[in-house]
């Protein structure tokens, strides 16, 4: 009780509560705005919060992560172009409803949602990161190295369709992080004398490039876009109702949102789709899902909301992010020295109290924000596509430019902005290389930690966490090559027409 | 298992353009895989995960690996039109690279606000929005960013050289806030 008032203590600042505020308000704008994504807001907004609190820092990046697929909902309803690309599905059910003359209800049923979602994430939280913070004394450097591999297995295969590109990029993320001079020998490693190389690549200089320059030069080369669309009348109130209706979609989406976004590498597509298909099978009417179904609705949005709280679960517990916006949040842990694991729970306890209550706070923020506001967001969505790109453009220099005032790294920052842009528009992940840079580091200093106690290979595996692990990777992969097999022996693989890029801008 | 349906295991969905990043990708991993013995060092004495050069050989065997693969499910898969003009758009996006180290280069000369004003008015300008209403929101919308990040969240942009011919009270305040 007494951590919990402390908890309570440390948000109730003018700062926190401001921090609230713009996460929440920040993330529902940038969320609404097709093109933007929170990846690229906070990947800005990185650098600027290193000089804040922890607290006050973490609240604007988990407000902006939280709320920015409330935001996205509205462009995925009102005009079928989701607004960050977890938003996708939404617009299967919420656009065909606006063409039937329900935008109201549609955007109604799907705040709801998303707010059940977010709330059951947090619930979640609350429940399960203490019992992992039990379990994790018991994960010493071994363990920590087999959980990160199996983080880095699960981001692969987890591309299904795109494994190789996903292997190759993941790869491509681990050689970044071995890049300059070596802490422990001392040596040089792939430097080719090149002294601005010695030092490395920045974590935050990379994420800038792939995520916030790539999208500004995107949208600056494309042909300008204005959406344009007409304002919601009514109370977005009226509607909320129809979300205890489907309470059982709703739960079981959620549910299965926490368990996707506990995983690394999984995630928001993932759980959407689990749960999308749940509700169709379950449905008394499967034949109104893709043409304006209130469930596949629910379904889609309570699911993508309750994946950001699910996935500060392995972060908060044992360090280790599961996708690109916590491996971001991990370097604001590590700047104020504040280390997430199991000591984050015994001696910081009333922060991670804290950080609850912030998410907490901030849907209800979201919520409330959302139903005075979304006329206002209409009109937000319309800016110029061509225009964004100027915005994010000037904003990637602050994040790149404030970090050490380097003209390297921001040359380094627009060399990975073509080079994300390449991938953007060849429709391959971005995701791996952030994890393959997080992930790659901890499995570095943990494996050859781990080998100074370790006589042989069999050895590594000999206490019951890191068995079941290298069970899990082995049986993961297995499952994986099975699942190949079983569709190479079902027939001709089935795909799709090859696209044109040039054909599909308006998607 | 006939000839077919080998090869139907390896299709996959692509866009234009792809066989081209495909070959460029593979070309880095063998320059790297060729480079590894030079760029890095191998201890005596020490175990295998602890050799320096244990990761940087680890992370180009995954992405020779992979790539290879990748390039030959693109190679295997139905070509598509658009490979040069997709390739051009991906050129394209260097002139807003130079842009943006433009920017990067004039920030410490003119300082933070100036640099700023002119280069969302320029680019502005460049982009088509041309009218004196657009104009006047990329002037504004670059004060606002100096404004909030500068002097509001304190980040770290230097003065500009020209600070240095401004009156010292003005100066010390440019240096501080703008």
């Amino acid at each position: 009780m007494e951590n919990l008032l402390s908890g309570v203590e440390l948000l109730l600042r003018w700062d926190v509560a401001l921090a609230l505020l713009v996460g929440s308000v920040g993330g529902v704008i940038i969320g609404a705005i097709p093109g933007v994504g929170a990846a690229v807001a906070i990947a800005i907004l990185l650098p600027a919060t290193f000089s804040m609190d922890p607290i006050v820092g973490l609240t604007v990046l988990l407000g902006i992560y939280g709320s920015s697929m409330y935001g996205g909902a509205i462009p995925a309803i009102l005009v079928n172009t989701p607004g960050t690309a977890v938003n996708a599905l939404t617009t299967y059910d919420g656009y065909p409803m606006t063409q039937r003359g329900e935008a109201r209800r549609a955007l109604s049923i799907a705040y709801s949602a998303s707010f059940w979602g977010g709330v059951f994430g947090i619930i979640c939280l609350m429940f399960l990161s203490p019992m992992l913070a039990l379990i994790a004394p018991h994960f010493g450097s071994r363990e920590i190295f087999l959980a990160a591999l199996l983080g880095m297995v699960l981001v692969v295969l987890a591309h299904r369709g795109q494994v190789f590109a996903a292997g190759m990029l993941a790869g491509f993320g681990i050689l970044l992080q071995t890049v300059g001079l070596e802490p422990v020998k001392y040596t040089k490693r792939l430097t080719f004398d090149q002294t601005w190389l010695a030092s490395g690549f920045d974590l935050i200089v990379v994420v800038l490039g792939l995520f916030a320059l790539s999208q500004a030069f995107l949208l600056l080369v494309e042909q300008n876009k204005t959406p344009t669309l007409e304002p919601v009348s009514g109370s977005l109130l009226s509607n909320i109702k129809e979300l205890w209706i489907y309470k059982r979609v709703a739960t079981v989406a959620g549910g299965f949102g926490v368990l996707m976004g506990m995983i690394p590498g999984v995630g928001e597509f993932t759980a959407q789709f689990m749960s999308y298909t749940y509700a169709q099978k379950t449905s008394k009417h499967p034949e109104e899902f893709g043409n304006g179904s209130p469930e596949g609705l629910i379904a889609s949005e309570a699911a993508n909301n309750a994946v950001p709280a699910a996935a500060m679960i392995p972060l908060l517990a044992l360090g280790i992010p599961g996708e690109a916006l916590t491996a971001m949040m991990l370097s604001v842990f590590y700047v104020h020295n504040v280390i997430p694991g199991p000591q984050l729970f015994q001696n910081q306890i009333d922060f991670v109290y804290a950080l609850y209550m912030a998410m907490l706070i901030l849907n209800v923020i979201v919520i409330v924000f959302l139903v005075f506001s979304t006329n206002l967001m209409t009109r937000v969505i319309q800016i110029p596509t061509r225009f964004l790109g100027l915005v994010i453009l000037t904003l990637s220099f602050v994040g790149v430019y404030s970090l050490r005032n380097s003209v390297v790294d921001c040359a380094i920052a627009a060399g990975f902005g073509v080079f994300g842009l390449i991938l953007k528009r060849l429709e391959l992940p971005i995701v791996p290389i952030v994890l393959g840079m997080v992930l790659g580091g901890i499995m570095e200093v943990k494996l050859r930690t781990s080998f100074t106690r370790v006589k042989s290979p069999l050895d590594f595996v000999d206490r019951p966490i890191a068995a079941i692990l290298a069970i899990c990777i082995v049986l993961v992969i297995a499952l994986h090559i099975r699942s190949v097999v079983k569709d190479y022996r079902s027939g001709p693989k089935s795909i799709n027409r090859p696209v044109n890029n040039n054909e599909n801008k308006s998607r | 298992m006939n000839e077919k349906n080998t090869k139907n295991l390896f299709l996959r969905q692509r866009r234009s353009g792809d066989l081209v990043f495909s070959l460029l990708f593979f070309a880095l991993c063998l320059f790297l895989a060729y480079n590894l013995p030079d760029q890095t060092t191998w201890s005596k004495g020490t175990k295998l995960p602890a050799q320096p050069a244990f990761w940087p050989y680890v992370s180009v065997g995954i992405m020779t690996f992979f790539s290879l693969l990748h390039l030959l499910t693109g190679l295997l898969s139905p070509a598509i039109k658009g490979r040069w003009l997709e390739v051009t758009f991906w050129l394209r996006s260097l002139e807003y690279a130079v842009w943006f180290m433009v920017y990067v280069f004039i920030v410490p000369i003119l300082g933070y606000l100036l640099s700023t004003i002119l280069f969302t008015s320029t680019l502005s300008l460049r982009l088509g929005f041309r009218s004196v209403n657009n104009l006047m929101l990329a002037v504004v919308f670059g004060i606002v960013v100096v404004v909030l990040f500068k002097s509001f969240l304190q980040v770290k942009v230097p003065g500009g050289q020209i600070y240095e011919y401004l009156p010292t009270a003005i100066r010390s305040f440019m240096l501080t806030y703008l």
